[in-house]
């Protein structure tokens, strides 16, 4: 017989060893999400998925889908807390949209359209961070890094380079690349590693590619993040 | 001419009238006169209140974001620091003007060429034609666009549909009407597609009709004004600006021309990536904009007017038929002299509508808009100068970059920055020649922004001093006393004044 659990009250099936937002993916139902792509090892770190199971709050990209749970994520309460997740997310490091490459593709700036964040609420840190630009093909602007993890996942995972990693805690917390210097350029980094293409935001760019796609074709011109995730990623589950 | 009156000896027993904020232009100015008892004027002078720092904040930047982020400059003309940006950029990639695609030399003169026709249809009707229309001191009720809708309706929704028009052609070429995308290193990143090229088509005719019937208007309202209009905020000067290698008029890429008062030229077809050889820039402390002068004529003499003026001045004939006729009439108001009437530039700025939009349907018709054929690139340089006819004149952009792609030195010299010591010299010209000695009142004040606003100026975009600029820093405590205050000069010098 086919398992199910319910998300919002609607029931869905889903299959043994598959997570929450795995379900849901298939069943057509988005939960918001930046840490998570079904490429790579769930991370559970960015907590935008959080959904409330049985009454408790748990991150759906890594909780396992079990039968008859009962789901809320699409609920008020959680989209408000969505929404200051992005917001501390926009105010920690430096975002500025208007003039940033990654605008109109950009994961993070599609995620905050959907929540319906009008502003920043919280004051700017305005952190100082640098650019690594020393790499020929590929850049990296620490401004915009959410640590995500995504590019360490991916080197790991799929690249197997390890180029990437998370170095520090709290507010100290930052990208580290391998290598003695501590550029990029003296990593293993090729620009035809996933590593290289995976940024959900504009922290890892390949170099001269800024604005070649012109608006009107970027991915969320007319389509909104949860359109374009479900096709994408439940695609990848398949 | 009236430099004596920039500044005032024994200021002390001097009142001081001030018109905060400069109305209808774009950014933030203020007026401040120094009067006697008498109500004679000692002293004029148009402040830029407000600080940007674009040169600074770009450096640490890869040079690819340059036209998306410059263009933030302005709201009113971006699309000329885009292609301004964009053409030192294509130098860094290794793309000089003549090697860039033919496709993109239209599609950024079509951009360009919308650009000039939106922003020239908002300084006239939306900004400029209260004043000419009602009179400079009407009541000021009278002094704003929605006096002219009211009045004059037809023509208000013209001048809503020319902007309107200019506007759209922004958009199909860049994506959007404010702040697109479009021009890339080396070239474009699309070119206009059909169902694009003939939504633009259907409404150009009107569109160059409107635009002949506006230079009728200004024409008839400059020559009905005689001699006001001639001698109202007139100054002799020099101009500046490009124009094509035949002499005729330009916009987008040519070489630097400048004539003197007389008409006769001080430099002619200069390369402008070395305009660091004639022209250079003087630090104010009581202003954040910056005073260029031509080097060959010396601070004192050398600076020079720029924009709509200075190019139907300085150049030789207009490509266009509808517009050269326009010109040929307005040399002949001049006596086929330099026209220098301060108010001529409404004129001149219509007459230059007019040409974009007798511009803008010809490349609409021409089948290299349609090209795929858009980028190029060559062998990697160090350094980019991009120059352009903004709206408001010739506008400089100059870029570094490092081994890495990364901007290390800016320099933007701004068309509003080159009219600067002229606007200054219009006030003081005014508060000279009409209120000095009069009991002022907010209609007679209002002259003194009708001479500025004139230059059509954008204060935003040129005030960027940064590293040089004046600075004032005041510690005031809860109870509203100064504590400390800090004062940089000019010089970069920093003083401590008061300390409690």
């Amino acid at each position: 017989m086919t398992k199910t659990l319910t998300i919002d009250g609607v029931t869905i099936p889903f299959e043994d060893g598959q997570t929450i937002i795995q379900a849901a993916t298939a069943a057509g139902i988005y939960i918001p999400h930046l840490c998570h792509n079904p490429e790579f090892t769930p991370h559970g770190s960015c907590k935008l998925c959080t959904v409330k199971v049985n009454g408790r709050n748990c991150s759906a990209c890594t909780f396992p889908a079990m039968d008859g749970q009962e789901v809320i994520n699409n609920a008020k309460d959680l989209n408000a807390d969505r929404q200051k997740i992005t917001q501390m997310l926009f105010v920690e490091g430096n975002h500025f949209c208007p003039s940033c490459e990654k605008t109109g593709n950009c994961q993070l700036q599609a995620v905050a359209y959907h929540l319906n964040m009008l502003d920043d609420h919280f004051p700017l840190f305005y952190p100082h961070r640098e650019l690594d630009a020393s790499h020929e093909e590929i850049l990296i602007d620490h401004n915009r890094c959410i640590f995500c993890t995504l590019c360490v996942r991916a080197s790991h995972e799929q690249d197997g380079k390890d180029v990437f990693a998370i170095s520090g805690r709290g507010i100290n917390k930052h990208l580290i690349v391998n290598s003695e210097t501590g550029l990029l350029k003296d990593t293993d980094i090729s620009a035809s590693d996933k590593a290289a293409h995976i940024c959900p935001t504009g922290a890892i760019l390949i170099k001269h590619t800024a604005y070649q796609v012109p608006i009107g074709k970027r991915i969320y011109d007319h389509q909104q993040i949860d359109q374009v995730t479900l096709n994408s990623e439940s695609e990848h589950d398949k | 001419m009236y430099e004596h009156l920039e500044t005032a000896e024994n200021q002390e027993n001097l009142k001081r009238v001030v018109v905060e904020p400069v109305s209808r232009v774009e950014g933030h100015g203020k007026v401040t006169l120094l009067l006697d008892q008498d109500n004679k004027v000692k002293q004029a002078r148009l402040h830029i209140v407000e600080f940007r720092g674009f040169e600074r904040f770009i450096q640490g930047r890869p040079y690819w974001e340059l036209p998306v982020l410059v263009q933030r400059l302005c709201g009113i003309c971006p699309v000329s620091h885009h292609l301004a940006a964009a053409k030192a950029i294509d130098q860094l990639v290794g793309i000089d003007p003549a090697n860039l695609p033919v496709a993109a030399d239209k599609l950024r003169r079509l951009l360009h060429f919308g650009q000039v026709l939106q922003s020239h249809a908002l300084h006239f009707f939306h900004l400029s034609s209260p004043d000419l229309l009602f009179g400079f001191e009407s009541d000021i009720s009278k002094r704003s666009i929605i006096a002219v809708i009211d009045a004059y309706p037809d023509l208000a929704v013209q001048g809503v549909m020319l902007r309107k028009y200019g506007q759209e052609v922004i958009r199909m070429v860049s994506g959007k009407r404010v702040h697109g995308t479009g021009a890339i290193p080396g070239g474009m990143n699309k070119s206009l597609n059909k169902e694009e090229r003939d939504y633009l088509l259907k409404d150009i005719e009107q569109i160059i009709s409107w635009s002949a019937a506006s230079v009728d208007l200004i024409k008839n309202v400059h020559c009905s004004n005689l001699p006001y209009y001639d001698d109202f905020a007139t100054i002799k000067t020099n101009y500046l600006g490009l124009t094509k290698p035949d002499g005729a008029l330009e916009l987008y890429h040519g070489g630097i021309r400048a004539k003197n008062a007389k008409g006769e030229t001080i430099i002619d077809h200069v390369d402008y990536c070395k305009y660091n050889d004639y022209i250079h820039e003087e630090v104010r402390s009581w202003s954040y904009m910056k005073f260029p002068y031509l080097l060959s004529e010396g601070k004192e003499n050398g600076w020079y007017r720029v924009g709509p003026l200075a190019r139907v001045n300085n150049c030789d004939y207009i490509d266009t038929p509808l517009a050269e006729a326009a010109r040929l009439e307005f040399k002949a108001h001049g006596n086929s002299a330099m026209v220098h009437s301060t108010l001529a530039f409404h004129w001149a700025r219509l007459i230059e509508l007019l040409h974009c939009a007798e511009s803008i349907r010809t490349l609409l018709h021409d089948p290299d808009i349609m090209s795929n054929d858009l980028v190029a690139r060559g062998e990697k340089r160090y350094e980019g100068v991009g120059v352009i006819e903004a709206p408001r004149g010739t506008l400089f952009h100059h870029y570094q970059v490092d081994e890495n792609d990364i901007v290390t030195k800016a320099n933007l010299i701004v068309s509003t920055t080159s009219n600067n010591m002229a606007m200054n010299e219009s006030v003081r010209q005014v508060a000279a020649e009409y209120l000095s000695g009069q009991e002022l009142t907010e209609p007679l004040l209002n002259n003194l922004e009708v001479a500025i606003r004139a230059y059509d100026p954008c204060l935003s975009c040129a005030t960027h001093a940064m590293g040089k600029m004046p600075l004032q820093l005041e510690l005031i405590n809860a109870d509203g006393q100064l504590i400390d205050k800090l004062v940089k000069g000019s010089d970069g010098h920093i003083n401590r004044v008061a300390s409690a």
